[in-house]
């Protein structure tokens, strides 16, 4: 199965983040990593290759910085990657990266598209959506298990109440949550090995995609202004006097929490 | 920022002191570069924080126990010794034809050092199974290493190291298990071992046992001494081999790790290299065993400085000492001159330590007759300073936590019991007195300490504002241990052997100061202010200690020799 897994570099949401002066993430001052819930993807590609056979390639857009966390991804154990980078894509909205990601994915035809289900700094969780629909492809979206038999894709879609259980047949693209598997770490192996798979790198050029498509030109909403959220407050005392246990609930209540 | 060790202060060391990329030109290191070390380190901290540190008390409060047929382990310590297995750690050091990576000693070292500090229980069957692995790399046969290294590495088996017995500890010339050989080439090994660590256990298919002992007919002293593979099961019929675990003993600290009395009734054991040479084996591996120690009693100290700052950034307690006002808000203790005291002594400790056992790693990495030498002098120190200086880190960091220290609500109380053992295990400080004044400054005429005082005496030339007290005390060393020999009589010489690797050991870690200083020079921040500030106080507040050690030597004093120890009451 040829299988591409979709592996963003996100500022570490461990450390401190911040918005450069024209409202974009800051990633040159930032610590940064991959996407936490990539890696659970790139884990359930590898446990399907291991288990089927086939190639795992590793797709990233992002600027030159994010070769680091493509070659930390490829020491898991993808067989290659494909790095698309271009400095006009800065600013771009997660409507622009779709484009760019369906355009460097119809490259490589693959059978299996494996995505987080959400970023740690955009938090849209609308990508996989939106290159199902560029691509016409099943989207099967929020996955906590993923069952491969032939071209058949099973999936248990991870909800509030519980979870759904629906099936397509591949090409798909499948989003997972980190309830899917644990995801191994690089082996030194694979570290060294790393080093020696190869890297593609693609260029809108290359994918046929103008410059004013994407960056802040091609954005099809503008960010206006951000604030940090507000400190938190000293917060509610409720001493108790015999009426602990309806105050509590009365400010449940008012928190609309009950 | 992580608690468990300091990648800051690795990366610093590596790369802005040591220069370990440069290593890199190195033939044997030629695959590496700095993105493979800095993502083997990644991986490391990554793990250790993961994996090891979390279930570090989990192993403290429960330790292994015994029924009488099998050893109980808490579940966590075999996923964590699966996953460092998986990651192929102990491996990495090896040379490309047995599966290894060639990775430089001094960044295999800095990787280790996450495990010691986040685990020390659990990260010792893998330190011992990679000794184990590495003694049977440079003495076994091919078959050997194929029958037991390979699944060392592999983590199916584990190793132990079996020198010790209930008689024999400082003194393995007193070593008594027997071995008898046989028609077919194997022995049968009988005796007692005590303290073996990682004797028995479930957490491996299988633990294969180095066991010194003394075939029959061989002479008394080390020169009878051989070396044997004496594996739990036999590899052939996976039937219990003769190694029988005749209890389990309990410590003060380092609980996570069995620790065991064995009882080898005939078991089936195959000679490492040749008979009689198997002291020499287990001494080959020494320098690097003994780097594995001071680098445990560091990570110790090292986790427990960090834990101690956090907590006294944190802590609020009393007031400035000119504060008049019982209304102002108390504050935090690490305003306080004597919390600072306690901190800014540990970081030197820690640092200072860090920055030696890095140093004696990259030794390794760098074989010459010169460095080989220089190794062997500072191994007793790499070994013992750190053993008692990073546990008084330990012992600070209880006091800066106060009545919280000394409670298991706090974890630097482990780390201070953990770090006892190493003063004693791998030969105790007092053995590694001995051999620094007895045997490593004066091998080769004196040529050893004639290396280090040079370097020292160099690295202090170019660094003037500091340097003066470092290069006096050099001197000043050279002198005391000429003295010290001059009338050529050991009993006399070695009395005060302790105060020697004392006043030997401070004047090393100045050093490593004065290096550490230099490699800041210039440079800006809070970081490099901490290094200058930290060489500046071990220069000012502690090499100072070593002139009455040398004074006392210099007496020629045999006190200690002279007494009678009835009058110790
Ligand atoms: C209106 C708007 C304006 C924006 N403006 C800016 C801006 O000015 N500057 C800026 O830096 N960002 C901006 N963004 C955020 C950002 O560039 C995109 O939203 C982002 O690349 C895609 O969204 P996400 O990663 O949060 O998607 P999600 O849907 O949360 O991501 C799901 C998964 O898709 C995959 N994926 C997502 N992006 C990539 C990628 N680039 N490469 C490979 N796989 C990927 C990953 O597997 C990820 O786990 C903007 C977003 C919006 C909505
Ligand atoms: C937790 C733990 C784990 C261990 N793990 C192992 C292991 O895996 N394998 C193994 O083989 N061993 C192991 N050991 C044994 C350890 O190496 C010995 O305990 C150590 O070498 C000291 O030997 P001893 O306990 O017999 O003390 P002794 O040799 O009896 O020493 C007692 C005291 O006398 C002093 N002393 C002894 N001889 C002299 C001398 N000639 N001059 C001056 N002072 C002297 C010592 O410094 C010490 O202070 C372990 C020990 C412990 C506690």
């Amino acid at each position: 199965m040829n299988i591409v897994v979709l592996v963003k570099q996100v500022p570490d949401s461990g450390a401190e983040r911040t918005l450069s002066a024209d409202f974009s993430v800051d990633r040159a001052s930032s610590s940064n990593v991959i996407n936490e819930m990539d890696e659970y993807a790139i884990e359930e590609a590898l446990k399907i290759k291991e288990a089927h056979g086939g190639e795992v390639t590793v797709l990233t857009v992002g600027p030159a910085g994010a070769t680091d966390s493509i070659r930390k991804a490829l020491s898991m154990g993808p067989d290659k990657a494909v790095h698309v980078q271009d400095d006009a894509l800065h600013g771009s909205c997660a409507v622009a990266t779709s484009k760019v990601l369906a355009a460097a994915l119809r490259t490589l035809s693959p059978d299996l598209i494996l995505s987080g289900a959400e970023s740690t700094d955009g938090r849209v969780q609308v990508v996989p959506h939106m290159l199902a629909e560029l691509l016409g492809v099943a989207a099967l979206t929020g996955a906590r298990k993923l069952t491969v038999d032939g071209s058949q894709l099973t999936v248990e879609r991870q909800t509030d109440e519980g979870y759904e259980v629906v099936t397509a047949a591949t090409p798909a693209i499948v989003s997972v949550w980190d309830t899917i598997n644990e995801p191994r770490y690089p082996s030194f192996k694979g570290i060294m090995a790393a080093k020696k798979k190869p890297v593609q790198a693609l260029t809108l050029g290359d994918l046929g995609i103008s410059g004013d498509e994407v960056g802040f030109a091609g954005a099809t909403s503008q960010v206006l202004e951000f604030n940090k959220r507000p400190a938190r407050t000293g917060g509610a005392k409720v001493v108790d006097e015999g009426n602990g246990g309806e105050q509590l609930v009365s400010y449940l209540a008012s928190e609309k929490f009950v | 920022m992580s608690k468990v060790f300091s990648r800051r202060d690795l990366d610093f060391l590596l790369y802005e002191w040591l220069d370990a990329e440069a290593l890199t030109a190195r033939e044997r290191f030629a695959e590496h570069s700095r993105e493979t070390f800095d993502a083997f380190l990644d991986v490391s901290q990554q793990i250790a924080e993961r994996d090891f540190a979390p279930h570090n008390r989990t192993g403290d409060l429960n330790e292994p126990t015994f029924d009488g047929e099998t050893v109980t382990i808490i579940p966590e310590v075999s996923r964590a010794l699966r996953v460092f297995a998986e990651s192929g750690l102990i491996a990495a050091g090896f040379p490309a034809e047995h599966g290894g990576l060639q990775l430089p000693h001094v960044v295999q070292r800095a990787c280790f050092l996450w495990f010691q500090a986040a685990n020390t229980g659990t990260s010792a069957y893998a330190m011992l199974t990679a000794g184990n692995a590495h003694l049977l790399l440079a003495h076994g046969t091919d078959e050997q290493i194929s029958r037991y290294v390979h699944p060392m590495l592999e983590g199916r088996f584990t190793g132990t190291m079996c020198l010790s017995e209930p008689q024999a500890g400082s003194s393995l010339s007193d070593v008594a298990t027997k071995a008898v050989r046989q028609d077919d080439g194997t022995y049968r090994i009988n005796g007692g071992k005590m303290w073996i660590s990682g004797g028995d256990h479930e957490l491996s298919e299988n633990i294969i046992h180095l066991v010194l002992a003394r075939v029959e007919g061989a002479p008394a002293g080390v020169k009878g001494l051989s070396l044997f593979i004496v594996p739990k099961k036999r590899l052939d019929t996976g039937e219990r081999n003769g190694v029988v675990l005749a209890g389990l003993n309990h410590k003060m600290g380092y609980r996570g790790t069995t620790n065991t009395v064995l009882a080898f009734d005939d078991a089936i054991g195959e000679l490492v290299g040749e008979e009689g040479r198997g002291l020499a084996y287990m001494f080959h591996m020494m320098n690097e065993a003994r780097i594995g120690v001071g680098s445990g009693a560091v990570a110790l100290g090292y986790t427990g400085y960090l834990h101690a700052l956090a907590y006294a950034r944190e802590r609020l307690q009393g007031r400035p000492v000119g504060d008049k006002d019982p209304a102002a808000p108390p504050v935090p203790i690490v305003t306080h001159p004597d919390v600072r005291r306690m901190l800014l002594a540990s970081k030197s400790y820690v640092e200072g330590g860090l920055a030696l056992v890095l140093y004696a790693a990259k030794l390794l990495d760098e074989p010459s007759p010169e460095n080989d030498l220089l190794l062997d002098v500072l191994t007793p120190i790499v070994k013992a300073w750190p053993s008692q200086w990073c546990r008084l880190a330990d012992d600070h960091a209880i006091q800066v936590h106060g009545g919280y220290g000394y409670t298991r609500e706090y974890p630097v109380e482990q780390f201070y019991r953990d770090n006892r053992l190493n003063s004693i295990h791998e030969g105790t400080d007092g053995i590694q007195a001995l051999d620094l004044l007895g045997r490593k400054v004066t091998m080769k005429g004196g040529a050893g300490l004639a290396l280090l005082l040079d370097r020292i005496i160099a690295t202090a030339d170019k660094t003037p504002d500091l340097g003066g007290p470092v290069k006096k005390a050099a001197d000043r060393l050279a002198a005391t241990t000429a003295t010290l020999w001059a009338g050529g009589d050991a009993e006399k010489a070695l009395v005060n052997a302790t105060a020697y690797l004392d006043a030997a050991g401070h004047l090393v870690i100045a050093w490593m100061w004065l290096e550490q200083r230099r490699a800041a020079e210039g440079k800006e921040g809070a970081f490099y202010e901490g290094k200058r500030l930290a060489a500046q106080y071990f220069v000012t507040h502690e090499l100072p200690r070593i002139g009455p050690l040398l004074d006392l030597l210099d007496s020629g004093d045999t006190l200690l020799r002279d007494m009678d120890d009835a009058w110790l009451g």
